[in-house]
């Protein structure tokens, strides 16, 4: 889907891309050190908000439960890295200098090419943040008395493997939107503009400010029907059993359904863009 | 059958302009102005294998935009270009899978790894077979003296280290064809030179085409024996140096050393260009005045201690050439603006 052909030597490069890109990544252990100081931090104030909406309204008016809030909660925090937001700044700068038709130096498909890419770039910063917070949040809370606030463990094992299994379309929808996101750099000179609308929409479409469950009644079926509920939404409710495990499939099939679109009209726009593109100097 | 062959190649972009100041910033924000640049407007040649060949001419002149069009990463408005029987823009992949390309502004290697690593990197993007990679990688460390610098991720490289390291990332897969875009730009002398060696040592050893883009001529002087000189995306000139050097003119330059400062040196057939102090510089036409005859009028009149005969720097031949140039642009129809 990724990549024309099925012959193994084919992959070799991007294998090679997104291997060199995620050891690369795994290196800033200051930045994922500061990550989970602020994740934490960000964690526990929604999960203090939640509490107090909580203590002020009516048991029949709440659509999750207390614990699957703050799991749900968790799980994006820990997963934050993954949601396609922020940006690889090597690509902001090669944008900035034109260079990003020099990429076509290289004897490769440049959607596979830049998809290795956003993989690595959404795979290797996450790694590094999720294992500590998922072990402050399971473990560490419940030492502080804060045992209510805690990442709860997946409702079933069927829940558990279900939240894996739609976590990874997830991923795959992260990076078709990081690509869709590259490709756009090749109509626009300054990343920012796209950069902004793109993280606003994720933010609030993911789950991520606020659980999809939680918007009003006729807005919550129309996000769960969007690609970014798939990214944290739709695993996060599979995580605490608010989708059973009966429902999986119908929320992986409509995962890999937004990754085919996404994947294809990212292919459509990136040959109409290089077609366009401006080498700058002459 | 030459190897490359361009025929009247056009590309012209689009530039986004705005009025100065605050108003033309909100004005803008409206309405777009948009004016047309001619980068190359009808270049045509044909290079032959093994040649190595020098583009040179101004900024904006369509240098970089002819090895960006030859290197398949521009599609140009119209004009034919092949490449070893391939269209580049057509058939990217398997075009850029033969050739190598160095854009001395911008490296091709990342910032983040060490050299080695981004050599292993391009064996796997080019699909290098592991025994004919070693052998070539090996090669290249030992004729650019890259072994110091193997594991040294590219960031804390210096320029000149830097470009060796991207003359040797080019090269991995053997190509026959070799593009280089302002290769010795913001060198020092020495690395220019082992630069210039290695380039030279290519051509001549391995048989690879070269096309380098530059503004140092002694890059053309030291290397190519075929200049090309673009100016507003046509090639005003296409030969050796020789050959541009007569196009141009026949001046000949006598620096004369007198033996006394306040020597009068007055020829008819030769015009004083400078004088600094005993030292005097005479431009002549060989056609016109034989060199020989030039020095026995000289000696008879007064003393000299030294004096030698050259060719104008090749800085200035050019710029003559430029500036005839410029006079022919504004005796035609006016530029391309919309």
């Amino acid at each position: 889907m990724i990549g024309p052909g099925v012959d193994p030597g084919r992959f070799a490069p991007y294998r090679a891309l997104f291997g060199a890109r995620f050891r690369m990544l795994l290196q800033y252990r200051a930045a994922a050190l500061g990550g989970l100081v602020a994740q934490t931090a960000f964690g526990l104030i929604l999960i203090m908000i939640y509490e107090a909406f909580y203590r002020s309204s009516a048991a029949a008016a709440r659509p999750m439960a207390f614990g699957q809030i703050a799991s749900y909660v968790w799980l994006g925090q820990a997963v934050i890295m993954m949601l396609p937001w922020n940006v690889d700044e090597e690509m902001r700068g090669m944008v900035r200098s034109g260079g990003v038709a020099h990429e076509l130096c290289r004897p490769v498909d440049l959607y596979a090419w830049w998809f290795a890419r956003a993989l690595a770039q959404r795979t290797a910063p996450v790694l590094l943040r999720a294992v500590p917070l998922v072990a402050v949040s399971t473990l560490g809370l419940p030492l502080v008395g804060l045992a209510e606030w805690r990442l709860a463990a997946p409702v079933s094992l069927a829940a558990g493997v279900g939240f894996g299994l739609a976590m990874l379309c997830g991923l795959a929808l992260a990076c078709a939107m990081s690509v869709l996101l590259y490709i756009s750099w090749l109509w626009t000179v300054v990343a920012e503009g796209t950069l902004v609308i793109v993280s606003t929409v994720v933010s609030m479409c993911s789950g991520l400010l606020v659980p999809l469950p939680l918007f009003p009644g006729w807005v919550a079926p129309v996000l769960r029907w969007l690609p970014f509920a798939g990214l944290l939404d739709q695993p996060a409710q599979i995580y605490s059993g608010r989708i059973p495990a009966a429902e999986v499939a119908i929320v992986l099939a409509r995962e890999v359904g937004w990754v085919v679109v996404l994947v294809a009209l990212g292919r459509r726009l990136l040959g109409r863009g290089l077609r366009r593109v401006v080498v700058h100097g002459g | 059958m030459p190897q490359i062959v361009v025929e009247q190649l056009v590309k012209t972009y689009q530039i986004a302009e705005r009025a100065p100041g605050l108003w033309g910033a909100v004005r803008g924000l409206a309405r777009r102005r948009h004016r047309t640049v001619r980068a190359l407007d009808g270049a045509s040649f044909a290079i032959e294998r093994g040649e190595l060949v020098g583009y040179i001419g101004p900024n904006g002149a369509g240098k970089s935009t002819t090895v960006k069009a030859l290197s398949g990463i521009l599609v140009p408005d119209s004009g034919r270009c092949e490449v070893a029987g391939r269209v580049p823009w057509q058939q990217r992949l398997d075009h850029v899978a033969r050739i190598g390309v160095v854009f001395g502004q911008r490296t091709q290697l990342w910032w983040d790894l060490p050299v080695v690593e981004s050599f292993e990197l391009l064996r796997d993007i080019y699909r290098v077979p592991p025994d004919r990679f070693a052998r070539s990688r090996d090669q290249l460390i030992a004729l650019l003296d890259l072994a110091p610098l193997l594991d040294v991720p590219v960031r804390q490289l210096s320029l000149g280290q830097r470009m060796r390291c991207d003359l040797a990332a080019a090269l991995l897969h053997a190509p026959d064809i070799l593009f280089l875009d302002e290769p010795t730009i913001g060198l020092d002398a020495v690395s220019k030179l082992a630069v210039r060696a290695f380039i030279q040592r290519l051509n001549r050893d391995d048989g690879v085409t070269v096309i380098l883009t530059t503004h140092d001529m002694d890059d053309i002087e030291a290397l190519c024996t075929r200049v090309m000189v673009f100016a507003g995306g046509r090639i005003l000139s296409d030969g050796t140096l020789g050959e541009l050097r007569r196009r141009v003119s026949r001046e000949r330059w006598l620096t004369i050393d007198l033996a006394r400062a306040d020597a009068v040196v007055d020829e008819p057939d030769a015009t004083v260009i400078r004088r600094d102090g005993a030292r005097v510089w005479l431009a002549f036409d060989p056609e016109v005045v034989a060199p020989a005859e030039l020095i026995r009028r000289v000696t008879s009149r007064c003393a000299v201690r030294d004096l030698f005969v050259e060719n104008p720097p090749i800085e200035t031949v050019v710029a003559r050439l430029y500036a005839a140039h410029r006079v022919d642009e504004r005796g035609a129809a006016g530029g391309g603006a919309t």
